[in-house]
């Protein structure tokens, strides 16, 4: 599904490079885990798997095309079939629950019809369907966050991308999401979670991309640190 | 954008519009106060432009003439001459009554009466347009049957004088004021996008297209903008109107008549209005512009 090839990344007036000829495959319906500490390149993959970013030097192929020769209208076609899942949740204050995850169907054009039909099972997967007339203001972080997931999964993507999604959950919360998280694996969307909860990846036992100061370090299944 | 999405685009500007109203109203009140300063500012112009006409307007030309010429027949030529709005034939005789009229006794002046009488026979010119003035009285001076032309020149030339360069004064504000507005109005739009830049960033990350995004910013815009222009307009044509009706009272002021006619005010009117929405309009397309490159 995803091929990164060799890939750099150096940022305009930074010494170090973020990420040094990194080179992973990663198949549709797999579960990977990007570990490491601050800096050492988690969110620059994210970036640019999303092509929010492009390396400069490598090539990322999504389903055997290079993502840095789209068109314009490739990248939105891209990133539509991406779900995004943020540490800061990224929710519009303004909007309920239900208005929030409707959104993501909205910007793409979908019938009021689905979106009635689609919005509720989204909502009941994370568990929140009694919160959907509530504002985000309302909600703890860790609805908050389900919220992001139900956002993220609605339009049936092919891929999840989250970046830290339990950095600014308690323990319990974090467990519970990596739980939803693998549940929507199960049903057949890859997912990718850049984290440095030890705990979580220890526990879930899946398959872990090691970066340390942009380096690829490991690329194994089992947990966060296996020396 | 198929039909869903625009439904949905304009649904968010109405909505966003009344979740932010405070922000809304805000920003109409300032582009309606950026308005009502480059309005107030226009209307004073044309007043002042208007008193300046009047004027210049009011000077006329007069045209002393040679004994026992025809008088007919220059009052003929002189209609014929362009920028001519009328003339008043003065005989020598009433000449001499308004000279003792002015004197205060009319029985002073008796003995210059009949074959004494000094003055010479005057048409009074009056002018469509101040600049006609000396050439009207150049072209009549060259007449045989005319003795002596007199229009006060140099009250003349100082008015003109006045009006050039107020007119350049008032050209000049009126650009800056203007460029003042528009550097206002747009950077008001800005703040009130930059305080949504976070919508923007999510829509985004959605995998909106740029249009998507940019058609209810660009609605709340034009919308924001509407009806500070109409707030404005309001405001002015209120203030105008009894401005106007109290100068109109005041007989003091008898040289000034305020500018009524739609037909000067209307553009102001509509100008500020058509002004003022575009430039919020642009000014959300443009501020939107920096937020969509993700």
């Amino acid at each position: 599904m995803i091929k990164i090839n060799n890939v750099s990344m150096h940022y305009p007036g930074t010494g170090e490079p973020a990420l040094e000829e990194m080179s992973i495959e990663l198949n549709p319906g797999e579960f990977l885990f990007l570990v490491g500490p601050s800096g050492a390149g988690k969110s620059t993959v994210i970036k640019l798997l999303f092509r929010e970013l492009l390396p400069t030097k490598g090539q990322i192929y999504f389903e055997d095309k290079d993502i840095a020769a789209y068109k314009k209208d490739e990248i939105l076609q891209h990133r539509r079939r991406i779900g995004m899942v943020f540490q800061d949740y990224k929710l519009i204050k303004q909007k309920t629950v239900f208005e929030n995850v409707a959104f993501a169907l909205e910007v793409l054009g979908h019938s009021p019809k689905e979106i009635q039909k689609k919005v509720p099972e989204a909502l009941q997967k994370v568990g929140l369907s009694h919160k959907e007339k509530a504002f985000p203001r309302e909600l703890s972080g860790g609805e908050l966050q389900r919220v992001g997931i139900a956002r993220a999964i609605v339009k049936n993507p092919d891929l999840i991308l989250a970046d830290e999604p339990t950095g600014n959950l308690d323990r319990d919360n974090a467990l519970q999401l990596m739980e939803l998280f693998e549940k929507i694996n199960r049903e057949g969307t890859t997912v990718v979670i850049a984290t440095h909860a030890w705990d979580l990846v220890d526990r879930m036992q899946k398959r872990v991309v090691a970066l340390a100061g942009g380096k690829l370090e490991r690329d194994e299944k089992g947990g966060y640190d296996h020396e | 954008m198929n039909r869903y999405a625009f439904r949905y685009s304009m649904r968010q500007s109405f909505q966003s519009l009344s979740r932010n109203a405070w922000l809304a109203i805000l920003t109409s009140g300032m582009i309606a106060i950026s308005l009502i300063i480059l309005g107030g500012f226009l209307l004073l112009t044309i007043n002042v432009n208007q008193f300046i006409h009047t004027l210049e307007s009011n000077v006329e030309v007069s045209v002393f003439l040679e004994e026992g010429v025809n008088v007919g027949e220059v009052e003929d030529r002189i209609r014929n001459l362009e920028g001519v709005a009328g003339q008043t034939f003065v005989s020598k005789e009433e000449g001499l009554e308004d000279f003792s009229r002015t004197m205060g006794d009319p029985t002073l002046l008796r003995d210059l009466e009949g074959e004494n009488n000094p003055l010479p026979d005057l048409i009074r010119v009056q002018v469509t347009e101040p600049e006609q003035v000396a050439i009207v009285a150049e072209t009549v001076q060259a007449y045989p049957e005319v003795e002596l032309v007199d229009y006060g020149e140099e009250l003349v030339a100082r008015l003109m004088q006045i009006t050039s360069r107020l007119n350049a004064l008032f050209v000049t504000l009126g650009v800056l004021i203007a460029l003042g507005a528009v550097f206002l109005i747009v950077n008001i739009i800005r703040l009130s996008v930059v305080a949504r830049q976070e919508e923007v960033v999510v829509m985004k990350y959605m995998g909106a297209s740029n249009g998507y995004i940019r058609f209810p910013f660009f609605t709340e815009g034009l919308v924001m903008g509407w009806t500070g222009t109409v707030a404005a307009v309001t405001v002015l044509g209120v203030v105008y109107a009894q401005l106007t009706s109290a100068f109109r009272q005041d007989s003091l002021i008898l040289l000034f008549q305020p500018v009524t006619d739609l037909e000067r005010l209307l553009p102001i009117f509509l100008g500020l209005m058509i002004m003022g929405t575009l430039m919020a309009g642009f000014g959300s397309f443009v501020s939107i512009r920096k937020y969509l490159r993700v």
